[in-house]
């Protein structure tokens, strides 16, 4: 077993994947050895042809609902010059010697497989070219191709792809490179609607889910975890526990190395009871009968209410790093026309993807398949190996789609126990956590404090901004999610800049929930911004605007190739762009041209993250009850050229405004007594479908940029745009959330 | 104990603990998995079926209450996933995820089965109870205006056949 700890190494991984482009810009190096391409892309494992015609495309990524099952293949299909309708696909198995980045996180997708996944199209057309002009003894010029032929047009001869299959094997596919790409003017699929390939199966209920796996002499297993963070089990009455009905084993599973360091993001086995039983029924029957003595270990006092003090402690005194600095904050603020100060604050919250945590697996002779619903499922094989004492190589991993992921399926806990049981209990076994479980042992989104403190001089203009950053860690090192880095904004767009933080000690793990950092961050700097604009008498798009406008030159963009665009190198945040969408949604929404009744209003708010850029607005009505009613949001979007499957994008789009509203009113995870109070929706609530909107417009301005991502960027300025429509609505500047804590609810 | 139950148009006996709630008989020993678990105390309606016909929480309905009430679950909708709102939610491409939406056809069959042209309003009080994590509730909406539509054209049609063959 190799000890658990965490280098630096594989912090940096962690925070990559949480990261929003300022946290990333630290760490494009480590980053892009991530996500970068780590193997070449070969068509031959992408495409296959069959004698009947019959084109399969592989998709090679991780889809818990993000669509990328169906918009990967279409990249291949677009430059295969393939008959969608009759493609198949075929969801991949875990294979880093075939495929690269086969990971569910930070938006990525997009970015990473645009030109990759179409020089594979474009490779496997032009071989079938190549087999056609062999056939026909016909230079390879004078062939086209039209959805699944080769034409030879000067002879109106065709050839359908299926008759060409068996003529491909001897080919070498060429160079990827040297392939030339479609003009986006010639896509017949890319830019058009396509139904989601899971679609079908879904509405027919097939099980199709990590969580309706079966396997000949399945059991079905229980796993019981302290509260309390790292606690381990100093006695349990097991034997009264083996003779319940069902019941065929249960036992003590001991993390192998001490485990109160809780900052690594994926930490692999930890303690508890395993219970094996016929059905996860018997298994949770049994279960409720355990009496079990903990040794909670050093976290067993950590409270909510304790956090919060120490923050405000933190608040009055020097902090503990700077972070980043520009110019002279504190000279500047004091010489400033107006100054504004305010403390903001944000809960932890938990993901609660609705399929809750699952994974089968069978242990048999030294080997280990595991079917999950992993996001990064490369660390499933790395620690299940490790917890079960076997080589990476004797570990399969079957990746079946997710029902949700939001950043939990990040971290492989469940896959690596129930690789575990399987192995102890003898038999292929599903393990499957309750909600209450999956509350109870989350990786959190980390709360936080901001102390923030701007100058205005006397024409309004922003002319000094600190930030005092009260987050979790050791150190220098912040709790997983929880860092902020150097160029966050408004950092290059106020000339006297300063980001200082301190960190408390914390004991419950953390990590990215979708839209890491961003989901918070974008809350705190857009919420600040609006007292910005109406202490400086502004319109708040005007404001915004002017900010844009006093941007500092970007400072030379990473690389390209490895670690550069396509990866995880993020560049900063480009204003022009960001202008583009503000103006857009502004114009949509007739910002500042309606009349609105008494108690209506509208916000807007911006954030850049995961290369997206987003300017939202929405129109909110406030009832005299304090009853919130999202009237209308309007999104504007900069994701580059190519919004690839723009239904599924627009889908995604409302679900993530609908996804951060749940995050604004009515979630919160609070500790007390080192435990996690919320154990179940009731109180850790989600919008449901007469809150949300009624109508949420989505508009795509199209730029001259490679494509990216959309799942998490859509997210991070709904808080703040509804925030302060209910700032302007009704006078209620909410600076902590959630906003149920204020007393508003959703009407 | 041995329960005998009506599912799907099927008799069916099962071996369980009277407090096993319904979902995890579909699940585990009918090995009917389209009913899905997502919060167990009723709170999300990923569980929904139908018992006579009204939408239930599988998740809150122990076996022991069933009787001869007759349990539908989406796999008994339709003979071959044709049934209105199964048409519907494939048309507007209605899932994310997809985790939700087995209890929110079933939510919304029983709905139409009562009400074949719900307003707006009668959408909200009939779907309200199941959530959506991934937040597709607009085209929650829309698909079940759309699978309204189907379900009254075709009994338009069925009118329209019948007074030819007059």
């Amino acid at each position: 077993m190799k000890k658990m700890r965490i280098d630096r190494r594989s912090f940096l991984k962690v925070s990559a994947l949480g990261g929003g482009g300022a946290i990333l810009a630290l760490y494009v190096k480590p980053a892009a050895a991530q996500f970068g391409p780590q193997v070449p892309p070969v068509p031959s494992n992408y495409i296959k042809i069959a004698p009947d015609g019959a084109v399969t495309i592989v998709a090679k990524n991780p889809d818990l609902g993000q669509g990328v099952k169906t918009m990967l293949p279409m990249l291949i299909a677009e430059e295969l010059d393939a008959d969608w309708k009759k493609v198949k696909i075929e969801q991949a198995d875990f294979d880093d010697t075939k495929y690269a980045g086969q990971i569910a996180g930070g938006s990525t997708a997009t970015p990473t497989n645009w030109t990759p996944m179409r020089q594979v199209g474009a490779a496997g057309r032009a071989m079938l070219i190549t087999a056609a002009a062999q056939t026909w003894n016909v230079p390879e010029a004078e062939l086209s191709t039209d959805s699944g032929k080769v034409l030879h047009k000067i002879s109106g001869r065709s050839l359908d792809y299926g008759l060409l299959a068996s003529k491909l094997d001897g080919l070498k596919p060429p160079a990827l490179n040297t392939l030339k790409l479609k003009d986006a003017s010639e896509y017949k699929i890319i830019g058009r609607t396509q139904q989601g390939r899971d679609t079908p199966a879904i509405a027919a209920g097939q099980p199709i889910f990590a969580i309706d796996m079966m396997r000949p002499g399945m059991l079905y297993a229980s796993f019981q975890k302290c509260g309390v963070f790292g606690g381990k089990v100093k006695s349990a009455n097991l034997d009264d526990i083996k003779k319940m009905p069902g019941v065929r084993d249960a036992f003590v599973v001991e993390r192998p190395v001490p485990n109160e360091d809780v900052l690594p993001g994926d930490p692999g086995l930890e303690n508890g009871i395993a219970i094996v039983a016929d059905t996860w029924w018997q298994a949770q029957t049994a279960r409720k009968k355990l009496q079990i003595e903990w040794d909670e270990g050093k976290w067993a006092a950590q409270s909510s209410a304790e956090f919060a003090q120490k923050a405000e402690e933190f608040s009055k005194q020097a902090p503990q790093r700077t972070i980043h600095a520009d110019g002279d904050a504190e000279g500047t603020l004091k010489s400033a026309a107006k100054v504004v100060e305010a403390a903001y604050s944000y809960p932890f919250i938990a993901h609660a993807p609705l399929e809750p945590q699952n994974c089968t697996a069978e242990y048999k002779d030294g080997k280990c398949v595991i079917w999950t619903n992993s996001q990064i499922p490369g660390n499933a094989r790395r620690l299940a190996a490790e917890a079960l004492g076997i080589q990476q190589s004797d570990v399969t991993i079957h990746m079946i789609h997710g029902g949700g992921g939001f950043g939990r399926r990040l971290t492989n806990d469940y896959a690596v126990e129930a690789a575990y049981i399987s192995k102890q209990a003898g038999a292929p076994v599903k393990l499957l956590w309750s909600r209450e479980d999956d509350f109870a042992h989350d990786y959190y989104r980390p709360g936080g404090f901001q102390f923030l403190k701007a100058g205005l001089d006397s024409n309004g203009k922003v002319v000094a901004w600190r930030n005092h950053f009260v987050s979790y860690g050791e150190g220098e090192r912040f709790a997983s999610a929880a860092a902020m880095g150097p160029t966050e904004f408004p950092q290059r767009f106020i000339p006297n800049y300063a980001l200082h933080s301190s960190v408390q000690p914390l004991g419950i793990r953390t990590g990215s929930l979708r839209a890491p950092s961003s989901n918070a961050f974008a809350f705190v700097i857009q919420s600040f911004l609006d007292e910005l604009a109406h202490a400086a008498g502004k319109d708040p798009v005007q404001f915004r605007m002017e900010l844009l406008d006093s941007a500092q030159p970007l400072p030379p963009a990473p690389p390209p190739g490895r670690g550069g665009r396509g990866g995880f190198g993020f560049p900063g945040l480009n204003a022009d762009r960001m202008k583009g969408v503000l103006q857009l949604v502004a114009e949509k929404s007739n910002w500042g041209k309606r009349t609105l009744p008494k108690g209506t209003a509208v916000g807007v708010a911006f954030h850049y993250s995961h290369l997206g850029y987003f300017a939202e607005v929405a129109e909110v009505k406030v009832d005299s009850g304090m009853k919130v009613k999202v009237n209308k949001v309007w999104v504007a979007a900069d994701i580059g050229s190519q919004i690839i499957n723009p239904g599924f994008a627009e889908n995604l789009t409302h679900g993530a405004v609908i996804d951060g509203m749940s995050e604004l009113m009515d979630q919160e995870i609070t500790i007390d007594k080192g435990r996690v109070v919320q154990s179940n929706f009731h109180q850790h609530k989600l919008v449901r479908l007469t809150q949300a909107p009624p109508e949420i417009e989505v508009h795509w301005l199209k730029t001259n940029n490679p494509p990216t991502g959309l799942g998490e960027p859509a997210l991070p300025p709904i808080l703040p745009a509804i925030a302060n429509a209910i700032f302007t609505a009704t006078g209620k500047r909410v600076r902590s959330l959630p906003l149920s804590k204020s007393g508003f609810s959703w009407a | 104990m041995a329960f005998k139950l009506n599912v799907n148009g099927k008799s069916a006996m099962i071996d369980a603990a009277g407090d096993t709630p319904l979902l995890w008989v579909l699940r585990d020993i009918l090995n009917l998995k389209a009913t899905k678990y997502g919060c167990g105390i009723g709170q999300c309606g990923a569980c929904t079926v139908h018992l006579n016909g009204k939408a239930v929480r599988s998740c809150q309905t122990p076996v022991s209450a069933v009787g001869n009430q007759t349990v539908t679950t989406l796999e008994g909708l339709s003979a071959d996933g044709t049934h209105p709102v199964q048409l519907a939610w494939q048309e507007i491409d209605v899932p994310q995820c997809g985790y939700c939406q087995v209890g929110q056809m079933m939510s919304a069959a029983a709905l139409l089965a009562k009400n074949p042209k719900p307003s707006d309003r009668d959408i909200d009080s009939a779907m309200n109870g199941n959530l959506c994590r991934c937040g597709t509730y607009l085209r929650i909406r829309q698909a079940i205006h759309k699978a309204s539509e189907i379900t009254t054209n075709a009994s338009a049609r069925t009118v329209q056949t019948a007074s030819v063959n007059k």
